[in-house]
């Protein structure tokens, strides 16, 4: 139990990532023999944090203090050895090696001559497995080691490090459940030895079983730290959302048509697990639940561009071909990815030529596409979108991300759509342009067509979807109306707590 | 939970299946040499075998480097020129100074080889540019150079020392001085790359760029060092190409790099990093060098020569494949048990 002191302190640290403030002024302290939890919203900077104890970014301002030190984290290795061992939700091993190798890297007992004492160096993996209850054989390659004991080798190289500080970031997002408890009585016993240890999830049933001290961050800042014995869950949730509903959301209000996207049965093993839903002609249904959960992957594989394994989807009465895009936009379709850098854009490219790439075959005559009539149909979309460019063939990459995000829907959207799919929406731009896409999204719906929005923003599922389904662990576990959706109800149907609302 | 027992140290099936990669290498020249002596006696005759030994020697060197530099995820195109570049430079060297000790003659052409390593490490970790573009570049550039400053000259045997000279044939007990340094460079790389931190952290670089970052291995430096190890090896193979042939033109090891990385390959280092050894690249120029040789001897047209090897590079990268995936599947049904 802590005595008075805390091992690592973080104080009024703040890091910024361009424009964008991903921590500000946040403070706490972690006590040696205690598990710390850290909850927050996606995005809520606790990433970030994880980072600047790990020594991979740096704080613009403010310090992390190691014993009432200061101490200057300018990269991975000096986290390492001020004692700070991180455990990444991915955890991050190297496959051709051996896995007391990954465990002793950097640290390898040495012998003669300064060469590495293999024996000794796989004796101590060994023991280190025994102590941690688990059998892995230290001689085979961590290659094709599970999720969960690939964690266990993580844990395994922070003892072996003797790390006072454990930081472990969503390390139960892949695990099943009796592979948590294991991971637990290891997590359990580091902090009796003292360790202190920060423990970052999502699922509160984890940080109440965990943990004895809890902080919540939100948007970047400190809301508050408190012991687990003083706060309930329902106060946490509200803790973590509870911000203003500020924005103004414009749906109109759409009486629905017909079908126009059906879903049926929907699965790929493990990701998600017999997903049936509709969306009427009219209507706006967001998907929502924590990252993870399985959302991109279910619009993907809508949409063929992921694989499934079994399940049916029909548009307008048209049955879909699992993985053919191709047969998806002929049926009328579109994806607005999640990710506009990688998957929604071709950055070298013009902003003309983005925009007309999914209707680059009926934009041609004769097989040539030719300049003028591909210009102005992209001056029509972007005029339409109020897309703010210098001249229509400069390289998309130079626009801003909001912009961009417009050029993006301009592209999906002149191929005139039934059913449109937009993943993450407004991830990124600014809150002026967020209201444009929103009343965009709106007037979408009032003409007829379809729209299924993944977003990970409550305020936006909040304010613009007609229905919301959330998803947790890859199966849909709610559909609440638009008069049922609160923060609360949506929060605690992701993060897995009985609604109590 | 349970204890488990302490397993004893043991071979891990990885390491069986390496030994039998390089084993099948050795079988592979076994058969080779067994059809080509049969077919000609005089295949095993000493002078032959003194041929096959020098020209493995050189490549071997190179390949040893190249290794290093393949182990990080990278790869070094740049070798023949900067083989060429130290070659000339040696020789020119001679010429001016006929009285230089072997060993000076030694470490400047590694020296050149090495200053040509640093450039390249530094463009790569620097430009944030991949490694076969960056070599790619200085391998032009390289022996651009060199014709530059050659102008079409060429030195010949007789303008070099005898001392020289004597050095690319002379033996120890029967094996050539070119051998034994080149297993000299063989087994202290080997152990630095097998027994030494440094050495495993190549590996780990190679394995995952990602995970080196994090474990806080000083990846810059480490690739860096890669290329100056890769550099100067090709700087000290051109030393002993001017020792063994005497005669040194601007395009001394014009395309040698494409059988290096041949070497490589066949030997069993990973393209993408993070495995291999570099005693498979060395047996792999003794299995390519002897190939050239044995096809001579059959008297096979020699453009068959480089089907073979292209033939050999696919069957190397096939059973690599297949190996892998094989260990994989294994591995996940070994994978531990919560107990």
């Amino acid at each position: 139990m802590p005595d008075g002191r805390p091992l690592l302190s973080v104080r009024e640290v703040s890091k910024s990532f361009g424009a964008v403030a991903a921590v500000r002024d946040v403070s706490f302290d972690l006590y040696g023999g205690e598990a710390h939890a850290l909850v927050g919203e996606n995005g809520a900077g606790k990433s970030t944090i994880v980072k600047m104890l790990a020594g991979v970014h740096r704080p613009d301002s403010g310090t992390i203090e190691l014993d009432g030190i200061a101490i200057d984290l300018g990269g991975p290795a000096d986290a390492k050895a001020a004692g700070i061992a991180v455990i990444y939700q991915e955890p991050t091993l190297f496959p051709d090696l051996s896995v007391a190798e990954n465990i002793a890297m950097g640290r390898q007992p040495l012998g003669r001559f300064k060469t590495i004492d293999r024996a000794a160096m796989v004796q101590q993996a060994a023991q280190l497995f025994v102590r941690l209850g688990v059998s892995i054989d230290p001689n085979r390659p961590a290659r094709g080691l599970s999720i969960a004991d690939q964690q266990l080798v993580e844990i395994a190289k922070a003892l072996s490090a003797d790390a006072r500080v454990v930081v472990m970031d969503e390390p139960t997002a892949a695990l099943s459940g009796v592979e948590v408890e294991r991971l637990f009585a290891v997590a359990r016993s580091l902090r009796d030895d003292g360790a202190a240890l920060m423990f970052i999830s999502h699922r509160f049933e984890e940080v109440t079983a965990l943990c004895e001290r809890v902080t919540i961050m939100r948007d970047g800042r400190h809301v508050s730290t408190d012991l687990l014995t003083d706060v309930t869950v329902d106060e946490m949730v509200r803790k973590m959302v509870g911000r203003d509903l500020g924005a103004l959301f414009p749906k109109q209000d759409v009486t629905p048509g017909a079908v126009a996207l059906s879903v049926r049965g929907l699965s790929r093993d493990p990701v998600f697990l017999d997903v049936s839903f509709d969306v009427r002609a009219g209507e706006i249904v967001a998907l929502a639940g924590l990252v993870g959960s399985g959302r991109s992957e279910v619009v993907q594989s809508i949409f063929g561009v992921d694989p499934r394994d079994s399940g049916t989807v029909e548009v307008v009465g048209r049955t879909l071909k699992p993985g053919s895009p191709k047969q998806a936009m002929a049926a009328g379709v579109a994806l607005v990815p999640e990710d506009r850098r990688q998957q929604g854009l071709l950055m070298e490219l013009s902003i003309e030529r983005n925009v007309t790439l999914p209707r680059s075959r009926s934009l041609s005559q004769l097989g040539f596409l030719t300049g003028g009539r591909e210009r102005r149909s992209a001056r029509e979309w972007t005029q339409r979108l109020k897309t703010k460019y210098g001249r229509l063939s400069d390289e998309v990459g130079t626009l801003s991300g909001g912009n961009q995000q417009k050029v993006v829907l301009a592209k999906w959207l002149a191929t005139d759509p039934k059913v449109l799919i937009v993943d993450e929406p407004t991830r990124g731009i600014d809150v002026g342009t967020k209201a444009e896409v929103h009343r965009l999204m709106s007037s979408l719906a009032a003409e007829g067509v379809a729209v299924l929005m993944v977003s990970s923003e409550l305020p936006e599922v909040l304010g613009m979807a007609d229905r919301v389904l959330v998803m947790r662990e890859g199966r849909l576990v709610a559909e609440l109306s638009r008069s049922d959706a609160t923060e609360e109800s949506v929060m605690f149907a992701a993060t897995g707590q009985e609604a109590r609302v | 939970m349970t204890a488990v027992d302490l397993p004893a140290p043991r071979r891990s099936s990885l390491d069986v299946v390496l030994k039998v990669r390089e084993l099948g290498i050795v079988i592979a020249l076994a058969v080779l040499v067994a059809v080509t002596t049969i077919s000609n006696p005089r295949f095993l005759s000493g002078q032959s075998i003194r041929d096959i030994l020098l020209g493995t020697a050189i490549l071997a060197v190179l390949a040893v480097g190249q290794a290093v530099v393949v182990i990080t995820r990278n790869i070094d195109l740049s070798v023949g020129s900067v083989l060429g570049l130290s070659a000339f430079t040696v020789g020119t060297l001679l010429q001016n100074s006929p009285r230089l000790p072997v060993i000076v003659v030694l470490v400047v052409g590694a020296a050149v080889g090495a200053v040509c390593g640093v450039v390249n490490g530094a463009l790569v970790r620097f430009g944030n540019v991949p490694a076969l573009v960056v070599t790619l570049g200085t391998l032009y550039v390289v022996r651009g150079i060199t014709y530059f400053w050659a102008g079409g000259s060429q030195i010949n045997a007789d303008e070099l020392p005898s001392g020289f000279l004597d050095f690319g044939n002379a033996t120890v007990l029967g094996i050539p001085y070119l051998v034994l340094l080149a297993i000299l460079v063989l087994v202290v790389t080997g152990v630095v790359l097998r027994n030494y931190r440094t050495g495993r952290e190549l590996y780990a670089m190679g394995s995952s760029p990602q995970a080196a970052r994090l474990a806080g291995i000083p990846v810059g430096r480490r690739t860096i060092g890669a290329f100056v190890v890769s550099g100067a090896l090709a700087g000290l193979a051109g030393v002993l190409f001017a020792a063994r042939f005497g005669t040194i033109d601007a395009a001394a090891g014009t395309g040698y790099e494409l059988n290096v990385v041949a070497a490589v390959v066949v030997g069993g280092v990973a393209v993408f990093g993070g495995s291999g050894t570099v005693w498979g690249a060395a047996l792999g120029a003794l299995l390519l060098t002897t190939i050239a040789s044995s096809l001579a001897v059959l008297e096979i047209n020699q453009f068959w020569q480089q089907a073979i090897v292209g033939g050999l590079i696919l069957l190397a990268i096939g059973a690599d494949r297949l190996v892998a995936v094989r260990v994989a599947a294994g591995l996940k049904k070994r994978g531990s048990h919560v107990s």
